[in-house]
């Protein structure tokens, strides 16, 4: 009989090696999953991730990997925060909507004036925006007690109808002969968001990411408030011991996440998006739940899987075009990824021994 | 009742036996919990099993229970070959076992707890029947259709022992029982055992309290380290002779050196704050006042608001301004990271989960409650260097058994991480200290060495509040004495001249149980 044992330390082995377990098994089953509906698996696995790094068209495609990556890194150090301290925002998909929606109309309000303030406006009203959208569930949590997981889920479904309506009502292109969809920001310098080196793909977001996966690394690590988010969620009571409020560190880590979000937005929008339109939302704000566990909900180990995510995303893009692969065997292959991170991860905390022996189920 | 006939030892060998643990081993990764243990209880004898913390006794009984394999040896229940391999079986071939820490549902009524514990538990009226028949044979008066909730700790631990009685075992383990009784429910329990021995239920006690051990019970065996060191009948020994043994060298009382009393440094005055627990106890209207060089204990049977009354002086619990006062500072409304800096530290009971971090380092467990009085971080952030001085400073100065300061709280056995955590309040210069349960899973050395810490921080000026269970400690340690109960705090008075009587008067006597064994007696 296979059983599991709870190890005395945290393996740091397994904490590491998770990860890359994780993704080989998920390699492997999404093959066969790619075999039963009859693509060749290597070719499918080769094209998803070598080819966007190696293959023909890598120099366009390798761009393409940090538009991607930029977001999901962004949106996924907020979560993590909360994370760690056991304070589930799900909504962040809404809060990026959100995010987009409010830096646009600010942008868009004072069209066509040239000012350099305008974009570091944006971008501010970006995070205002998702930072307020995220305020909603933060404060029925600490008010009423209400789940934040249902409430900023639900929201996103609000924010979604609000974007509708922004593309089609309030924000749409007077001259865009009655299509939805705003104003294009490529054609408004003052409130866009360039590429900064020409076919890189770095862009204000990119840059906004990895600076903040250095300043989360160093609030994790240094800082007590860092130490209070970790050991909020690992012992709430000896947080409270400590002397953290539990409303205030709700307030701040749902802040922080919604305005993370929000920022992700406002640069998708100004930048490779370039316009408020109905289907402007890909997602990022649910893959980004992924990439938080990925990285281990740690700043760096963020980046990193950020930019694997993102190698599925533009790989799995190239394998539905070149292999006509439906776009939903891609998904399932992304979500098979947090299925088989969070089942490898058990080996952190436990270890699997043979045999019976001693049974774990007693009332000591 | 009390007194027991001579002829009594005689007649515990002539006795057939019943249970025979030869040779048993088991260890776990890196340590040896029971090395080679042998030993041997009759029919309705009361058997000690006696040794400090991490002795082995706990592990012991667990495979006696069938919750833990032995690696080697072999147990005979009756002469046959006995190997449970899961509670369930011992049950069935007659062991029970009531546990230090219940496992009951307080949402649920007593009977249906019971039903809980049974395999095939038959309708419920029946069952209340039984327990109502069971409780008053064995003068153990219970209400089956009462909420567990609302239960006394005594109470509860009655409503395990009955569980038990219900399956009729030939042998009856109770683990550390007395440690939740008021001394009134003690003597009800003991004849309660006493009783069960006569009728020919063996009984397998676990304790570390001498006194109990040397009344009840009729053969001792002391284990240390994993090891038997002796078998005695405590009767013929002294309860120093066998401390000695437990330990295995000599014990000191702590030293007390009475100073003079300062200022008042702690005030509480109609401290009355709701429970943040389900089923807690609310503090009503709690007033009491301690000097510098005073130590005040406060004694009561757990669930009498104790946790409760910490939580409201460490500033988990805030109140109005006026309720606490630390020197003579208004405090009521201050969290616990402001109490510390006005000068006053506390200690919960519970280790894991509320006075440490399971899974966090012993670093990272000294930056908990440190931070704010050791001056741990600049402008917010922390200075690694200096936690880690600080855990490396408890570490020494506590003799906390650790690989080093990096490993994670939960590694440590519960004695060293409560060394730990003592060490770390103790350690911080403040001017009040609360500490609930200071001793608690501790094995008799550290916690002659904790106690006189306590005194010594007294004596050089520190006001402190020890709350616990044990009424010996308080005894030892305290200056004033006052007991919760039902949230409510009697007034507090000098531990000159206190007796047992007194204070098991003050703590509400036997919870109307007094009546219990009349019928007997």
């Amino acid at each position: 009989m296979l059983r599991l044992e709870k190890r005395p330390t945290p393996s740091r082995f397994w904490l590491y090696a998770t990860p890359v377990v994780a993704v080989v098994l998920t390699m492997i089953v999404g093959g066969i999953l790619f075999a039963l509906m009859g693509k060749n698996p290597f070719e499918v696995i080769r094209t998803i991730f070598w080819d966007p790094v190696f293959g023909e068209f890598a120099f366009y495609l390798r761009g393409q990997l940090l538009v991607k990556a930029g977001p999901l890194i962004l949106i996924a150090i907020g979560l993590a925060l909360g994370f760690r301290a056991g304070i589930w925002n799900i909504g962040a998909e809404g809060q990026y909507i959100m995010g987009a929606v409010v830096g646009a109309s600010v942008g868009l309000a004072v069209f066509p004036t040239d000012n350099r303030l305008i974009f570091p406006v944006m971008v501010l009203a970006g995070a205002f925006g998702g930072w307020a959208w995220a305020m909603i569930p933060a404060i029925l949590k600490t008010r009423f007690n209400t789940n934040e997981i249902l409430v900023s889920l639900m929201l996103v479904y609000v924010a979604q109808t609000i974007l509708a309506k922004a593309a089609t009502g309030f924000l749409k292109n007077p001259e865009g002969m009655g299509f939805p969809g705003s104003r294009n920001f490529s054609s408004y310098p003052a409130a866009a968001n360039p590429e900064l080196i020409a076919g890189s793909g770095l862009h204000w977001g990119g840059v906004t990411a990895l600076v903040t996966a250095v300043l989360a690394y160093i609030l994790l690590s240094r800082h007590i408030a860092g130490y209070q988010i970790k050991l909020a969620g690992q012992a709430p009571r000896a947080a409270r011991f400590h002397g953290v409020s539990p409303t205030r560190l709700v307030m701040l880590c749902m802040g922080l996440s919604g305005a993370l979000a929000g920022l992700a937005g406002l640069f998708e929008v100004t930048g490779p998006a370039g316009q408020i339109s109905i289907d402007f939302n890909t997602g990022y704000g649910f893959t980004a739940i992924i990439v938080a566990f990925l990285g281990r909900l740690n700043p760096l180990g963020i980046v990193l899987a950020g930019f694997l995510m993102a190698l599925t995303y533009v790989g799995g893009e190239m394998a539905s075009t070149n292999l006509g692969l439906p776009a939903a065997a891609i998904q399932v292959f992304q979500g098979m990824l947090l299925f088989f991170l969070l089942a490898v991860d058990v080996l952190t905390n436990y270890r699997f021994r043979l045999g019976a022996g001693a049974a774990s189920a007693g009332a000591k | 009742m009390t007194g027991t006939q001579p002829a009594d030892s005689a007649e515990t060998t002539a006795r057939p036996e019943l249970l025979r643990v030869e040779g048993i081993t088991k260890a776990y990764p890196g340590v040896v919990a029971n090395s080679d243990v042998s030993f041997t209880i009759r029919e309705g004898e009361v058997h000690a099993l006696l040794g400090e913390n991490g002795a082995g006794k706990s592990t012991m009984v667990k495979m006696i229970f069938g919750l833990v394999r032995p690696d080697s040896g072999r147990m005979t229940l009756r002469g046959k070959p006995y190997a449970p391999a899961k509670p369930a079986e011992a049950r069935r071939l007659g062991v029970g076992m009531v546990f230090q820490h219940f496992s009951l549902f307080e949402a649920l009524n007593v009977a249906e707890n019971v039903a809980l514990g049974m395999e095939n538990p038959p309708p419920m009226r029946e069952l209340a029947a039984r327990i109502r028949a069971v409780s008053e044979e064995y003068g153990l008066p219970l209400d089956p259709a009462r909420m567990v909730g609302d239960l006394s700790a005594g109470e509860r631990q009655r409503v395990e022992i009955i569980r038990c009685l219900l399956q009729d075992p030939k042998l009856l383990i109770m683990d550390e029982p007395t440690s939740v009784l008021t001394p009134q429910e003690v003597e009800i329990l003991f004849k309660t055992l006493r009783q069960l021995s006569r009728e020919g239920t063996a009984i397998l006690y676990i304790s570390h309290k001498l006194e109990e051990i040397r009344s009840l019970c009729d053969t001792a065996t002391i284990l240390r380290r994993g090891r038997v060191v002796a078998t005695c009948t405590p009767r013929d020994r002294t309860a120093r002779e066998m401390a000695e043994l437990m330990v295995g060298s000599s014990l000191q009382p702590p030293e007390r050196s009475r100073g003079e009393k300062g200022p008042v440094a702690l005030g509480v005055s109609d401290l009355s704050v709701a429970s943040p627990i389900p089923f807690g106890t609310s503090l009503k209207a709690v007033s009491f006042t301690v000097a510098r060089g005073e130590v005040l204990g406060i004694a009561g049977v757990a669930g009498n608001g104790q946790d409760e009354l910490l939580l409201a002086l460490s500033g988990e619990l805030k109140s109005d301004a006026d309720r606490v006062r630390i020197d003579s500072h208004a405090a009521g409304h201050l969290g616990p990271s402001e109490r510390r800096k006005a000068g006053l530290v506390a200690a919960p009971e519970d280790r894991y989960g509320h006075a440490a971090a399971p899974d966090m380092s012993l670093v990272e467990n000294a930056l908990l409650s440190g931070a704010v009085r050791k001056g741990l971080t600049r402008a917010g952030f922390i200075d690694w260097a200096a936690t880690k001085a600080f855990a490396e400073e408890i570490i020494t100065a506590y003799d906390v058994r650790t690989p080093g300061p990096d490993v994670a709280a939960r590694a440590l056995s519960g004695g060293n991480l409560q060394k730990f955590l003592m060490g770390r309040e103790l350690m911080q210069g403040a001017s009040v200290i609360v500490i609930n349960q200071p001793t608690w899973g501790v094995d008799a050395a550290a916690a002659a060495a904790i106690r006189q810490s306590i005194l010594d921080r007294a004596a050089e000026g520190a006001a402190v509040v020890v709350i616990s269970q044990d009424l010996d400690e308080l005894l030892e340690v305290a200056d004033s004495f006052a007991v919760l109960n039902e949230g409510r705090l009697t007034r507090p008075r000098s531990t000159d001249g206190l007796t047992m009587e007194e204070i098991g008067l003050m703590m509400g006597g036997a919870h109307g149980m007094e009546v219990a064994h009349h019928a007997e007696a």
